[in-house]
């Protein structure tokens, strides 16, 4: 596959590594340093030009590429770049933005700017930290379809609400469905009669609010709700974007923000979260607002250093977890060296997501469960598959028993798999699929 | 010393609206016509309200208003309409109303949508005259401004500027991208209501269930319920009909009192807008506890009722009625208990929502207050919290909440003023006013209600005060329609020198 990466910054430069191995990648960029460097440590076909310039994607041979990736630091730039492929032909386009107002734009209108696929930085990176701090019952979590799906794997305890229950009477959640339990090891599907008992691991593939409120009826005691105080440090588009995706979840945390402008913008935005003016560093300001007590800090602030500090302060005032946002790739690993639970680089994570997306062919995603003895796979549905066009219990009676339907998207929207919903070319479908039946339905879908 | 006010472009806009006023007195001319008593107490403020209007055109062919222009034009054109709307009850001379004074308070009741009234005794007057009176209410309600609106379609940026003087309430909440088709709009909207109620209450009368109420009186009842008026051609008020008619007003006084953008809505299927506003789940809770309350009181101390469908008639009546600044009556409630009848009276301060016909400081206002309060007392346990203040889930900025505390702080500060200066001024006639009569009468007229207690109750009269208490009354309710601020502004002399 011939694939043109426009912007080798830290994501282009990341995406071009990991694609350089198997398969035909030409850079473009703007900066002749950069250029240069990149044609010396990269097997790559580095050209300097402007992306958004219909000479420079003919010097790097848009015509026989499959895939462009736009990744520059600036989001106008991708729009226009993809904008400006798409008028050569078929081209699959990927735009990297970082504001999410385009990503709003781009579902609700397929193809809108020339985009076939788009990450937001940070709303990516936004829903990582969720992820991370979200769901600490959790043991497991993945996102499919754009996060648009969650496979996740709780452990079941003893003051687990279904603990004891068959799967149908604890099955109470609108967007959600049972794929599995594992069982002292062993993967068992999850049909209506099939108890729950404590200390099984319970395996659920849904939208990520019922997740959420799934995991809150697992773990009660654990779960973030309502009550539950998630503090975010900073004010920056990455932590307006947490701050969001918690409300989405229904999570109402505390931001500290230390610009009144700002502060008040945020204020504005985001009516379930209690914005606070004042600076994040100030240990006296932490105690008094009992930061100490809080299940999590998340240090979002433009600026490393204090990201760092603030959750030293955070852990050293008592708190279970911190989470750090560093812009800076390579200190991922001394910020976690150092004592902060998790740091997250959102160039790293963008670069991760479009990297998965690209590699997968049919398969979009896929997760490993208990050592391979199942996988979560997402398909997309084309004509040919034996799920395309009838009622799922019909297609169902003819595939293997080790297969659940998880979940099904239709557009950017979330269906809820039931036995007579129909599906449709085009849709994509998370599959829970133990190993001995993978090969047969991956043939038959 | 140059002036800074262009005044002869808010003339020139009032001359505008002047020019017109010969329309509405299509009406009573009509009645009097058909009852063959006399035309002249209304042919000839039609001549004479086109010959103002426009020798005051003439004045300047500047068109362009402007703030300070607006501020002028609002004030100056209720008052005109005013004095244009008591030249037929002086030329009538039936009864107390043949006094100029009298004749202005009754046509500034009118116009500003009070029902307060200075008639004692109804039976002398014309239906002409008493329709009149129900015509006035009936263009005072939606605002004689929108009105204007429409016909001064010309005016690009200033149209939008008279509706928000007029409506106080920051923006326009435009329905379409031209003010003349808004205005267009909400006045079709009124008239089908209008018309509706016409329908209903003399529906009623042909089903029998209301042997009084004649077209003529549905008509007259229409005009005066839609606008949250009050003024009714009875002496009796809503008294003199059955408990059908008083069951059928009801709504119609509350829906006059919701937001008409939010009436627009609603009939366009469009429920989810009303659901999610925040005022309008305010404003049925308040009529709801009011209701419940005043039932309450009826309940425990006896009442001068029997039965529980009176009391529940009557306390939901008497509390949409002056919630929404109506007026009417459905029974006497001069003689309820000390308990109910204060529960009247706060309910004086309430109004109803904005963008509605209806007066007093709103619901809107006092939702802010109490959500502002609310944040504020938040915030002084947790000082570096920003929390904005939400209405219907969009942010309202700390500059309205200024406006409308300070607002607020005005009109009570008027009411005060005007409390002290009706008892003053009556203990100087002679006549004996209790403080609670007082204050109101006050709040009666001031937040446009119309009736109050004791001597000013509802089936009494607001004869007896002296003059200068009418006059100021007139004044009251001159400033209080038009929400105090244009007039305050006027009375500004930075506003009139350079």
């Amino acid at each position: 596959m011939r694939v043109i990466i426009v912007g080798a910054g830290e994501v282009g430069s990341n995406i071009a590594a990991s694609l350089a191995d198997s398969h035909d990648v030409v850079v473009v960029d703007v900066d002749s340093e950069t250029v240069e460097e990149l044609t010396y440590s990269s097997d790559v076909l580095a050209i300097e030009g402007n992306g958004t310039s219909l000479s420079v994607l003919g010097d790097a041979g848009i015509g026989e590429a499959d895939m462009l990736i736009a990744s520059t630091d600036d989001d106008e730039t991708n729009l226009a770049v993809c904008g400006t492929a798409k008028t050569t032909g078929d081209v699959f386009t990927i735009a990297r933005v970082r504001n999410a107002n385009f990503l709003d734009t781009w579902r609700q209108s397929a193809g809108a700017f020339g985009v076939d696929f788009m990450v937001s930085t940070n709303l990516l990176t936004a829903q990582d930290i969720v992820r991370v701090v979200g769901l600490p019952a959790a043991v497991d979590v993945d996102p499919f379809v754009g996060g648009l799906v969650q496979m996740a794997e709780f452990e079941v305890t003893e003051e687990s609400e279904i603990a004891g229950r068959t799967v149908e009477a604890a099955d109470t959640f609108e967007g959600l469905t049972f794929a599995a339990l594992v069982r002292n090891g062993d993967v068992v599907i999850a049909r209506g009669q099939t108890p729950i008992e404590a200390g099984n691991k319970a395996i659920v593939i849904g939208d990520p609010e019922s997740v959420q409120a799934f995991s809150r009826t697992v773990a009660p005691a654990t779960t973030p709700d309502e009550a539950r105080d998630i503090v975010i440090v900073g004010g920056s588009d990455i932590g307006y974007q947490t701050a969001r995706v918690l409300e989405d979840r229904g999570l109402g945390a505390r931001l500290i923000e230390q610009d009144p402008e700002r502060g008040r913008e945020l204020a504005e935005a985001l009516p379930g979260t209690l914005v606070m003016e004042h600076d994040g560093t100030d240990v006296e300001f932490l105690a008094g607002e009992h930061v100490d007590r809080a299940d999590a800090v998340i240090a979002a602030t433009e600026s490393d250093e204090k990201n760092l500090l603030i959750s030293l302060l955070a852990k050293n005032l008592g708190v279970r977890r911190t989470v750090a946002v560093v812009e800076e790739g390579q200190y991922t690993n001394l910020f976690e060296a150092v004592g902060v639970d998790v740091a997250i680089n959102p160039r790293e994570a963008t670069a991760e997501e479009i990297v998965r997306f690209t590699q997968e062919g049919k398969i979009e995603n896929l997760s490993l469960i208990e050592g391979r003895q199942a996988e979560v796979v997402e398909i997309e549905v084309d004509e040919a598959s034996a799920l395309a066009g009838r009622p799922i219990r019909e297609s169902m009676a003819e595939l293997p028993s080790g297969v659940v339907i998880g979940a099904i998207t239709r557009g950017r929207a979330f269906v809820v798999p039931r036995g007579d919903t129909v599906v449709e070319p085009g849709d994509h479908v998370v599959l829970f699929v133990a190993a001995d039946a993978l090969s047969t339905v991956m043939s038959a879908v | 010393m140059s002036v800074r006010v262009d005044w002869r472009v808010s003339c020139r806009l009032v001359g505008t609206i002047l020019k017109w006023l010969w329309v509405p007195l299509l009406l009573p001319l009509g009645l009097a016509l058909y009852d063959g008593t006399r035309l002249l107490p209304f042919l000839a403020p039609m001549v004479g309200t086109v010959a103002v209007g426009f020798g005051l055109e003439r004045l300047t062919d500047e068109r362009d208003l402007r703030t300070r222009e607006a501020f002028l034009m609002v004030a100056l054109s209720w008052l005109s309409i005013a004095l244009v709307g008591a030249t037929p009850f002086v030329l009538a001379g039936e009864g107390v109303l043949g006094e100029p004074v009298n004749a202005l308070f009754e046509s500034m009741s009118g116009v500003t949508t009070t029902g307060a009234t200075i008639i004692v005794d109804f039976e002398r007057h014309s239906r002409a005259v008493l329709m009149w009176r129900a015509v006035l209410q009936w263009m005072g309600g939606l605002g004689i401004l929108v009105l204007a609106t429409a016909i001064l379609s010309q005016l690009s940026v200033g149209g939008a500027q008279l509706m928000e003087t007029e409506t106080q309430t920051q923006d326009v909440n435009k329905l379409t991208p031209r003010i003349s088709e808004t205005a267009a709009l909400l006045w079709k909207l009124y008239i089908g209501l209008t018309g509706l109620q016409v329908a209903v209450l003399y529906g009623l009368h042909l089903l029998g269930l209301a042997p009084e109420m004649t077209l003529y009186d549905a008509v007259a009842h229409a005009f005066t319920t839609i606008s949250t008026a009050g003024f009714s051609p009875r002496g009796e008020s809503i008294v003199a009909f059955s408990p059908a008619v008083q069951w059928a007003i009801v709504p119609f006084m509350a829906v006059g009192a919701t937001s008409f953008v939010l009436i627009y809505f609603a009939l366009q299927g469009n429920l989810d807008r009303v659901r999610d506003s925040d005022e309008f789940r305010f404003y049925v809770g308040i009529l709801a506890s009011f209701s419940l309350a005043v039932g309450g009181v009826l309940l425990v101390d006896g009442g001068p009722y029997t039965n529980l469908e009176a009391i529940a008639r009557h306390s939901l009546f008497q509390v949409v009625s002056i919630v929404t600044t109506t007026g009417y009556a459905s029974t006497d409630f001069n003689t309820w208990s000390s308990g109910a009848k204060h529960l009247l009276f706060v309910c004086m301060f309430i109004g109803g929502m904005a963008g509605s016909t209806t007066c007093s400081i709103k619901t809107l206002r006092w939702l802010v207050v109490t959500k502002a309060f609310r944040r504020d007392l938040f915030t002084a346990a947790s000082p570096s919290a920003i929390r904005p203040v939400r209405l219907s889930g969009s942010v309202v900025d700390e500059e309205t909440i200024r406006d409308i505390y300070a607002y607020t702080l005005v009109s009570l500060i008027f009411f005060i003023v005007a409390t002290i200066f009706v008892v003053v001024d009556a203990s100087r006639v002679g006549l004996a006013v209790t403080e609670f009569e007082a204050m109101g009468a006050a709040a009666a007229t001031f937040f446009n209600v119309g009736p109050a207690f004791g001597i000013a109750g509802p089936l009494e009269s607001y004869d007896p005060f002296p003059r200068s208490t009418k006059l100021a009354m007139t004044f009251l309710m001159w400033i209080g329609r038009i929400e105090i601020i244009p007039v305050l502004v006027l009375l500004t002399p930075s506003y009139w020198r350079s």
